[in-house]
C-alpha cells in the first residue's frame, strides 16, 4: 500500500475519486437549487437545514473544500508533470484526428472553473459564513424576521444581467470538463466493462444537463423578477 | 506524385535539431512510405549529403522498429497500420509532408529520425514475464484449459508490438496503454498468476521511472495504435495495480 499515491496510478485514482465526490456534491447542489424554481418554501426549509446542520456544516462542507482544492492542486501538477514527459514539442500535431477537444484541454476549463467558483464563493459563501459565523445570526431569517433569507438572497443575486452572464459561461466550462472528466474518472478506477457504452451515455446526459439545469435555474430568477 | 517533405534532422542526441525541406518528384502512389525515404535518402547518398536516419526492419508491421510522426500522426494518417504499411496513395500530389520522431523525454532521439525506446525494454525487464519450469518436465501450455474469452482477450493484448505510437500520440507521453497490455496479456491467464502482484507492481514503477507522463485518458493512444490495443488493458492494469497495492 506504500507509495501508491507516488504512483501515476495511485494519482489517477485519487483525481478520480475527488472527481467522483465533487460530481455527487453537485448533483445535490442542482436538486437543491432546482427546488428554488420548484418551491421557494421547500428552497428555503432545505438551505437552512443544509446551512445549520452540524454533519454538513463540519463534517461534509471541510471535505468538499479538502476536495476542491485537492482536485485543482493535483490536476495542476499533474499538468506539469506531463509537460516534462515531452521538452520538445511536435511541429505539427493533429490531435482531433484522436481525441476530443475536451480531453486535450482539461487543464484549460478546469482553470476557468476554479475562476467561477473564486467568483460563486464571493457571491454566496463569503456573505453565508459572515452572516453566520462572524455576525453569529444562525437564524436564517430575514432583517425584518419575516420569513427566511435564502430565497430573497438567491433572486437578488441574479439580478444583474452581467453575472447571469457570467454563470452561463461558467456552466458551458462545467459542461466540457464533464465530458471528458466523467467517463475518465471511471476508466481511472478499472470501470471498463460490459457496462461502459451504458455509463458513457448516462455520462454525457449528466455532463450536458446538470450544467444545462443551473443555467436554466439563473436565468429563470434573472426574467421571473 | 510530386511532394515537399518536412524532414526533422538532427546529427546526434546533443544536436538541437532543426526542420529541413526536401522537394521530391515521381514518387509513385504505389510505394510504401519508407520506400518514398529509401529513394529520398538514395538521390541524397548522390549528391553527398548524410541521408536521413529512421529506424525500419521487417517492413510488413509486425516488427515494432518503424516510427514516425507524420502529419501530426503517429505511423501517419491511416488507422491500423504502422508507418511501413502507410502507401504514397494516402497523400495528395503537391501535398507538403512533415516528418518527426516520437517525442517524448523518454524516447531521446539518437539522430534524425531514430529514437531510443529502450525505456520499453526495461519495463518488460521490470516484469514483462511468467516463470516456466524448463528442466525437462516443462508442462504443454496448451495442456491448461483457460476460458476462450480470456485466451482471446490475452492474445489481443499479446498484439502489442512495442512500437511507442502510444506514447508518441499521448499528449502526455504516457506508456499505459504499452504497459496496460504487457500486464493484461499476463493478468489474464494462469501461468501469469505467480508474479501478478510484482509484475503490475513494478513495472508501473519502472514507467515512472522512465519520466512517462500521466494517462489523461484521452484515448489517442488506442486511436493510434497499429494493433488497436484497447483502453480496456489500461483499466485492467489499474484495477491489477490497486489490487496488487492492497495485497502488497
Amino acid at each position: 500500500m506504500s507509495g501508491i499515491l507516488n504512483s501515476s496510478i495511485g494519482r489517477k485514482v485519487a483525481m478520480a475519486l475527488s472527481a467522483f465526490f465533487l460530481m455527487i456534491f453537485l448533483l445535490q447542489h442542482f436538486i437543491i437549487n432546482s427546488l428554488s424554481v420548484i418551491n421557494p418554501d421547500t428552497f428555503n426549509e432545505v438551505s437552512h437545514f443544509m446551512g445549520t446542520n452540524w454533519l454538513i456544516q463540519y463534517v461534509m462542507q471541510p471535505i468538499l473544500i479538502f476536495g476542491v482544492i485537492f482536485h485543482f492542486v493535483m490536476g495542476f501538477a499533474l499538468e506539469i508533470k506531463n509537460k516534462r514527459a515531452r521538452q520538445i514539442s511536435y511541429a505539427r500535431n493533429n490531435g482531433a484526428a484522436n481525441s476530443t477537444w475536451m480531453s486535450r484541454n482539461m487543464i484549460y476549463s478546469g482553470l476557468f472553473i476554479l475562476i467561477f467558483l473564486i467568483i460563486h464563493f464571493i457571491d454566496f459563501w463569503i456573505p453565508e459564513i459572515n452572516t453566520k459565523y462572524i455576525q453569529g445570526d444562525m437564524s436564517g431569517l430575514l432583517a425584518d424576521g419575516e420569513g427566511f433569507r435564502y430565497y430573497e438572497e438567491l433572486v437578488h443575486k441574479f439580478e444583474p444581467i452581467w453575472r447571469v452572464a457570467l454563470y452561463c459561461i461558467g456552466f458551458v466550462f462545467l459542461a466540457l470538463h464533464l465530458l471528458h472528466g466523467f467517463m475518465s474518472a471511471f476508466q481511472s478506477v478499472g470501470a471498463n466493462n460490459k457496462y461502459t457504452n451504458a455509463l458513457k451515455g448516462f455520462g454525457k446526459a449528466y455532463s450536458i444537463l446538470v450544467p444545462l439545469g443551473f443555467v436554466v435555474i439563473a436565468l429563470f430568477h434573472h426574467f421571473n423578477h | 506524385m510530386n511532394l515537399t517533405l518536412k524532414i526533422w534532422r538532427q546529427k546526434n542526441a546533443n544536436d538541437k535539431g532543426k526542420m529541413v525541406d526536401y522537394p521530391i518528384s515521381d514518387v509513385s502512389p504505389d510505394m510504401s512510405f519508407l520506400e518514398m525515404l529509401d529513394v529520398l535518402n538514395e538521390s541524397l547518398v548522390q549528391k553527398n549529403e548524410e541521408p536521413v536516419a529512421f529506424d525500419h526492419d521487417c517492413r510488413e508491421g509486425i516488427c515494432g522498429m518503424c516510427s514516425l510522426y507524420i502529419n501530426g500522426e503517429a505511423h501517419g494518417p491511416d488507422r491500423g497500420i504502422t508507418t511501413c504499411q502507410l502507401h504514397m496513395r494516402m497523400f495528395k500530389d503537391g501535398d507538403t509532408i512533415t516528418i518527426e520522431p516520437f517525442r517524448a523525454t523518454a524516447f531521446p532521439v539518437i539522430k534524425d529520425l531514430v529514437v531510443d525506446r529502450s525505456a520499453f525494454d526495461r519495463i518488460q525487464h521490470a516484469g514483462g514475464f511468467i516463470s516456466v519450469n524448463t528442466s525437462g518436465n516443462t508442462i504443454d501450455a496448451n495442456a491448461i484449459p483457460i476460458n476462450k474469452h480470456d485466451a482471446d482477450e490475452s492474445f489481443e493484448a499479446a498484439m502489442c508490438i512495442g512500437c511507442g505510437a502510444c506514447v508518441a500520440s499521448c499528449k502526455n507521453s504516457s506508456a499505459m496503454l504499452f504497459v496496460g497490455a504487457k500486464v493484461s496479456q499476463f493478468a489474464l491467464l494462469p501461468q501469469g498468476q505467480v508474479e501478478a502482484t510484482d509484475r503490475v507492481l513494478n513495472m508501473v514503477k519502472q514507467m515512472d521511472e522512465e519520466g512517462f507522463g500521466n494517462c489523461t485518458n484521452t484515448g489517442a493512444c488506442e486511436v493510434e495504435c497499429p494493433k488497436g490495443i484497447s483502453l480496456e488493458n489500461i483499466a485492467r492494469m489499474n484495477r491489477e495495480y490497486l489490487k496488487a497495492s492492497l495485497k502488497g
